[in-house]
């Protein structure tokens, strides 16, 4: 059964690189991102077991923890993570759980994240090589830590798809779970400036040894330090933990497999909403339609949410420096670009257009008016409030015209874009720690093209305004707020012209992409 | 038939609601239509059967402009579909099978929506959309969102948007799935009614009962291929819609077959 399990999972894997050559882009861009973390943390460890071997016991359990915890958390917040092989769809076969618990486990392990976590752990092992106890002790202490990292995967995705039967909540949790994560690489950027000692590290690691996270990983160091006792402990501590996890696991999957997540409540609305007071016509129904998306679609709500964090990270960062300038036109290029995905969010749903005596410009425009409604006014108050309050009034012109640039700018390069490549997307309403394989590179590649397609025609505007604040002048400023302003206007005319077009022509091809998608 | 002989019986010289000439599509390596010409006549409550897998929603999707065929053309009241999508969507309604609804509107949201995008006046729109609800027994759920209907109530909804604007021609891909008895005789007869005050609709069903009972024409469709069109009269001859499909279709095994399935054998 394990190895009918496996072979699934290969079989999968097979015949999705059939499908499209993009994922076998994506296949070989994943692969080589993992050969390069794996190189530098194989160099590390060899370097640090060759130069320092004092340090290796805190580096081993720091490294292992880490990787404990991200396979704990990572099913939390990435919508596209593997899981290909879904315990839900072999409820209807006489599978004995353990062997479908044992299968899938092992399976897990196939796959760029899994091959790389193994590889990685081998290391942590090999590096104890001064010691050959040790050595077999790293190697134990590895193979128990694989395994905790993916029982602990598995059991998060099928606590939290058991758990989170109402859709609201869940939309909501899913944003609010990756908004820490967003934040923890600023905040540990700015870790240096606490006073943390030698001594609080090695009180940091010592816990973690003790703790499911770590205990695995602290095994060897304990033999090499001549304490056998303290080895055993610690793989007892491993070892209840792999088991604990496995049994949250196995009833997890015992209780979903008869209680299937279910839907409760419904939402209500009053009135039409936008429908009853925009103008009643095409665009006038494509904007409102829009605006309502950006409300209570969670992934267009999520953008929203998001909108405030970048310049609280920026803040965070660099306080009180000229860096602040940068929000507004960081701010500006998001939100245009964020209706780069439209038609793939639309989804199949977009047939109502496709089936509409509708114009492509009206498509476009529509989409346009509801973004510009929401995020201008955002992209001004980011754009004036750091830069007036970090002192900065004078520079207010060419920061404006940047912002405003780049937000026209964007909105018309991608209105051209959504019109040309659909890309699989999470649906609407669908569990948010389920998975869409399969189409990132494509999305990567055509949404690299945009952004560098968005920087070249900013291109002159940043210039100006960046001439303009290093020389501090009110001419070039002006002259800044001037081009911005016209040259998004034009590229945004322009945008939403060509992507009109360009939408007549193919949106039955995009619609039969969408429909494909699976 | 060929589309000519049909057109000579027809009473007068309108051109047919709907008029599909040497369709193909292909799918990667699969042909999913081969040829396919069918004339619905102004008027008609045309039915279109077929097994799984024949070609049907392919051959719908393309007369409808949701599908750019790789070859043929589509006539809709005499004016071709391809060559001015936008001037002849205007008189289609179209519900297709197997995609989604913008989902996040309320179902009086959603109506709206498409009344709006047809170029309805707000008025209009209101009313419409009022009187479809009543009619398609959803009044009580207009403020709920659709992504909470049942499946029986999505196709409802989705039957009103194609409704609401009154199209001269109704396509309707697979309209009674999942949809409740008593409902399903209101949506006939909003149709029967539809089609008496002058509309034509075309239904796909795999329920030959129903297409007996309410079409008038029918069209056999198998391998991307029309077998057998023209009133259902005609198709089914002496036997039942049933029967002669299955003999146009082929396929059926006997009974002798899985031989280890009687229970009584252990």
């Amino acid at each position: 059964m394990v190895a009918h399990l496996v072979r699934l999972k290969l079989t999968l894997l097979r015949n999705g690189l059939r499908r499209s050559a993009w994922q076998i882009v994506g296949l070989a861009v994943a692969a080589l991102y993992g050969l390069v973390v794996l190189g530098l943390v194989f160099a590390g460890l060899v370097g640090t077991s060759v130069t320092r071997p004092d340090l290796l016991p805190t580096v081993t359990v720091l490294l292992g923890s880490v990787l404990v915890l991200a396979w704990a958390l990572v099913p939390l917040l990435a919508f596209g993570v593997d899981a290909t092989v879904d315990p839900a769809r072999f409820v209807l076969f006489p599978i004995p759980r353990r062997a479908l618990v044992t299968g899938l486990a092992i399976g897990a392990l196939v796959g760029v994240p899994g091959v790389v976590t193994t590889l990685v752990a081998l290391t942590v092992a090999g590096v104890w090589w001064r010691d050959p106890l040790a050595v077999v002790a790293g190697l134990v202490g590895s193979v128990l830590g694989v395994l905790t990292c993916i029982v602990a995967s598995r059991t998060t995705t099928t606590l939290m798809s058991t758990l989170l039967a109402k859709r609201r909540f869940r939309e909501i949790l899913a944003v609010l779970v990756v908004l820490p994560f967003i934040l923890l690489g600023p905040v540990l950027s700015q870790a240096h400036r606490l006073d943390v000692g030698a001594g609080t590290l090695d009180r940091v690691v010592l816990v973690l040894g003790w703790s499911p996270l770590g205990a695995a990983w602290a095994v060897p160091a304990a033999v090499t330090d001549g304490d056998p006792l303290g080895a055993l402990a610690r793989l007892a501590v491993a070892l209840v933990t792999v088991l604990v996890l496995a049994i949250v696991w196995d009833r997890g999957l015992a209780h979903s497999a008869v209680n299937p997540p279910h839907e409760q409540g419904s939402s209500k609305a009053h009135g039409l909403g936008w429908f009853g007071r925009l103008p009643a016509s095409p665009l006038g129904a494509v904007t409102a339609r829009c605006l309502t998306y950006w409300v209570r679609d969670p992934r267009y709500a999520m953008s929203i949410v998001f909108i405030p964090v970048f310049p609280l990270i920026m803040w965070v960062v660099a306080p009180d420096s000229q860096v602040l300038l940068l929000v507004g036109p960081v701010t500006a290029f998001f939100l245009g670009w964020s209706i780069s995905q439209d038609v793939s969010f639309d989804g199949t749903a977009f047939w109502t257009h496709v089936a509409a005596p509708l114009r492509g410009w009206t498509d476009r425009l529509g989409r346009v008016l509801a973004v510009t409604v929401l995020g201008l006014p955002a992209v001004l108050v980011f754009a004036v409030v750091p830069t007036v309050a970090t002192g900065h009034g004078g520079d207010l012109p060419a920061v404006l015209g940047l912002s405003i640039g780049v937000f026209l700018t964007a909105l018309g390069v991608a209105s051209v874009a959504s019109a040309l490549v659909v890309m699989p997307v999470q649906k609407v309403g669908e569990n948010p720690f389920g998975s869409r394989q399969g189409g990132s590179t494509a999305a990567v590649t055509s949404q690299l093209a945009g952004w560098a397609a968005t920087f070249g025609l900013v291109l002159p505007t940043i210039g100006l305004a960046v001439v303009a604040v290093q020389q501090g002048s009110a001419v070039l400023g002006g002259l800044a707020l001037l081009v911005g302003v016209a040259l998004g206007v034009t590229f945004l005319v322009v945008g939403v012209r060509i992507g009109g077009r360009a939408l007549e022509r193919r949106q039955t091809a995009l619609l039969s992409r969408l429909v494909s998608f699976p | 038939m060929p589309p000519e002989d049909v057109r000579a019986t027809l009473p007068d010289q309108a051109p047919p609601a709907l008029l599909l000439q040497g369709l193909w599509r292909r799918f990667g390596q699969k042909i999913a239509v081969a040829g396919i010409d069918l004339t619905v006549p102004a008027g008609s409550f045309y039915g279109l059967v077929g097994p799984n897998g024949a070609g049907k929603t392919t051959t719908l999707s393309m007369a409808t402009g949701l599908l750019q065929p790789d070859f043929g053309t589509v006539l809709v009241h005499g004016r071709d579909l391809w060559a001015d999508p936008v001037g002849v969507k205007a008189v289609l309604g179209v519900l297709p099978d197997g995609v989604r609804l913008f989902d996040r509107l309320t179902g009086a949201q959603l109506i709206t929506y498409a009344g709006l995008l047809h170029g309805l006046d707000r008025e209009t729109t209101a009313a419409r959309t009022a009187d479809l609800l009543a009619a398609l027994d959803l009044a009580a759920d207009a403020q709920t969102l659709v992504v909470d209907y049942s499946a029986g109530m999505t196709k409802k909804v989705a039957l009103a948007c194609a409704l609401v604007h009154a199209p001269r021609l109704l396509v309707l891909d697979e309209p009674f799935e999942a949809v409740d008895p008593v409902s399903a005789a209101n949506i006939r007869d909003i149709l029967a009614s539809y089609v008496a005050s002058g509309g034509t609709v075309i239904v796909s069903s795999h329920v030959m009962d129903l297409v007996q009972r309410m079409c008038d024409h029918v069209a056999v469709i198998a391998g991307g291929h029309v077998l057998a069109a023209g009133t259902v009269d005609e198709v089914r001859g002496d036997a039942s819609l049933e029967d002669r499909f299955v003999e146009l279709v082929g396929g059926r095994v006997g009974g002798e077959g899985l031989a280890w399935l009687r229970t009584s054998s252990d």
